[in-house]
């Protein structure tokens, strides 16, 4: 009965707390993700929304507890996990096209020459004509436009099949209409496939239509529930460690500390980065 | 002029040497890491100048000093990179102590000359098989890395996450690259390894949009700058080196221009 119900758990965190240079990012957390379920991941910058993301991929071992990862503990290299990291690299002044740089995650953990089999580039063209990329693709990486970037990435991170995609601030300098098709586009790809996704952003509104739950991260703890339950003045007063007022405005829900925006005041200021 | 033994030697050397650096060289611009080519050939000299001192070829010297420090950039990986200032004051004493070594064996300016600014038309038999041996052993190399090698370039983060080692991909490469280097030094100099090594591989990158076809065109600029440099030399009698700089700076910025038509998609 036990491992039945773990089958169905995307992710399960069991008392973790994870460090990083001697600083506890989360501290003594404990959570479940149901497969299938679109989870937005907040929280303002440094609540380890990354580090989160970089445990369940087995990157960083938490000094304590455990995380299970569909079942299993998790562990580098679980082909049942995609990834979509920030994107911050590029090929330079390479004008490699989307598809060459798509097709590089395929095996490209094993040693040897690259190139893809013929079964391979049937998964490549697939992943890519999910996500609507399949004339993007021909074109040079670095002459697309970021939300068509982003379509790339999601293709990449649909390769292997996975059960459970993390998906690193995929919005992130993105204008709001490119925002809304990316949200979009991952909300669909999730329902129609059945995985689990866990999805970070800076800003909960762009997420409010497609997400089933949140979870917040903040002073090294988590509130993990419906938008209605944890979005509140005292669940993120509490995270924030200060006074927070939750203003709802028609669709749309703004979080404050005295007179400032909160998660617009990161937004900005990751702009600047 | 192939009538020559030295001009068929030349020929053969420059052609073996282009092939290798354009391919590590497309690896080498595609990564971001030309600064550190251009580091180890200055590591080079002094290693070259040493061999020279104590009686050693001094392709050995150039091969074990590129090769050490090659490795050690790969194992401080990220705790060297960007540090631009520490780099260069390293740069600059390998020079220096290459002039020390070179004080010490109280040698022509020819010695020097040729290996700052490379000598070509010196190959002999033996250098020939050398530079064979040390091209095969690259090209295995990189063989054997090279699909973790374009993802780790690409998406560090992601293939990290997939399993590669990005520090033993990165030591490996840069090892690549130091033998790779001491090659190119034989024929163009230390001082020029960027201009066979980053030119074509920059040039290729540009003017193509699938991985295959960029590694072997900049295999082919490569070699035809070097052989092109080659013939204009004997004809013109200016030094070879001149010749191959100067091809490879025109295909570099001929690839800068924004004609879509000259583009081989």
């Amino acid at each position: 009965m036990r491992a039945e119900e773990e089958k169905n758990k995307a992710v399960e965190l069991e008392d973790v707390t994870i460090a990083l240079a001697g600083r506890a990012i989360l501290s003594r957390i404990s959570l479940a993700i149901e497969s299938g379920e679109f989870i937005g991941v907040l929280g303002p910058n440094g609540s380890g929304k990354t580090t989160l993301m970089r445990a369940i991929l087995g990157l960083i071992p938490p000094s304590s507890g455990s995380i299970r990862v569909l079942g299993e503990p998790a562990r580098r290299g679980n082909p049942a996990v995609g990834y979509m990291p920030q994107h911050r690299h590029s090929s330079g002044s390479f004008r490699l096209s989307g598809w060459d740089f798509v097709a590089s995650t395929v095996n490209g953990h094993r040693w040897g020459l690259p190139g893809a089999s013929a079964a391979d580039r049937r998964e490549i063209d697939e992943a890519l004509s999910l996500v609507g990329a399949s004339a993007l693709a021909k074109r040079p990486l670095m002459e697309t436009s970021g939300g068509e970037r982003q379509r790339l990435l999601l293709a990449q991170a649909l390769l292997g099949r996975p059960r459970l995609l993390l998906l690193d601030e995929p919005l992130i300098s993105l204008d709001p209409h490119h925002q809304r098709t990316v949200v979009g586009l991952v909300r669909e790809l999730q329902e129609a496939l059945g995985i689990a996704v866990l999805f970070s952003a800076h800003e909960i509104n762009p997420l409010l239509g497609a997400l089933d739950r949140v979870l917040y991260l903040g002073g090294g703890q988590a509130a993990l529930g419906k938008v209605a339950e944890v979005i509140t003045g005292p669940v993120l007063s509490r995270l924030y460690g200060s006074e927070i007022e939750v203003v709802r405005m028609g669709n749309r829900i703004f979080v404050m500390s005295g007179e400032h925006d909160l998660e617009k005041a990161e937004h900005r200021h990751d702009a600047h980065l | 002029m192939l009538t020559y033994d030295f001009m068929r030697n030349a020929f053969a050397a420059s052609a073996i040497v282009a092939l290798v650096a354009g391919i590590v060289g497309y690896f080498l611009v595609l990564r971001g890491q030309t600064f550190a080519g251009h580091a180890l050939s200055h590591v080079g000299f002094a290693g070259a100048t040493g061999a020279v001192l104590l009686g050693i070829p001094a392709i050995w010297g150039l091969v074990g000093f590129t090769l050490i420090a090659g490795l050690g950039m790969g194992v401080l990986g990220e705790r060297i990179s960007g540090r631009d200032v520490a780099i260069g004051v390293v740069l600059s004493l390998s020079i220096g102590l290459g002039v020390l070594f070179l004080h010490f064996y109280t040698a022509y300016a020819t010695q020097v000359t040729a290996l700052l600014f490379g000598n070509v038309l010196g190959v002999n038999r033996q250098t020939l098989w050398t530079l064979l041996g040390l091209a095969i052993v690259s090209l295995a190399g990189l063989g054997v890395i090279a699909r973790p090698l374009l993802f780790a370039s690409l998406q560090p983060e992601l293939a990290e996450a997939k399993g590669v080692s990005l520090q033993l991909v990165s030591l490996l490469f840069l090892a690549i690259v130091a033998l790779t280097v001491a090659e190119c030094a034989q024929i163009v100099g230390v001082l020029l390894v960027f201009t066979l090594m980053v030119g074509p591989a920059a040039a290729a990158g540009r003017w193509t949009t699938r991985l295959g076809r960029g590694v072997a065109l900049a295999a082919a600029l490569a070699l035809a700058e070097a052989w092109a440099g080659i013939a204009l030399a004997y004809y013109t009698d200016w030094p070879t080196s001149f010749w191959i700089t100067a091809l490879s700076a025109a295909v570099y910025f001929a690839s800068l221009l924004p004609f879509n038509k000259l583009r081989l998609a």
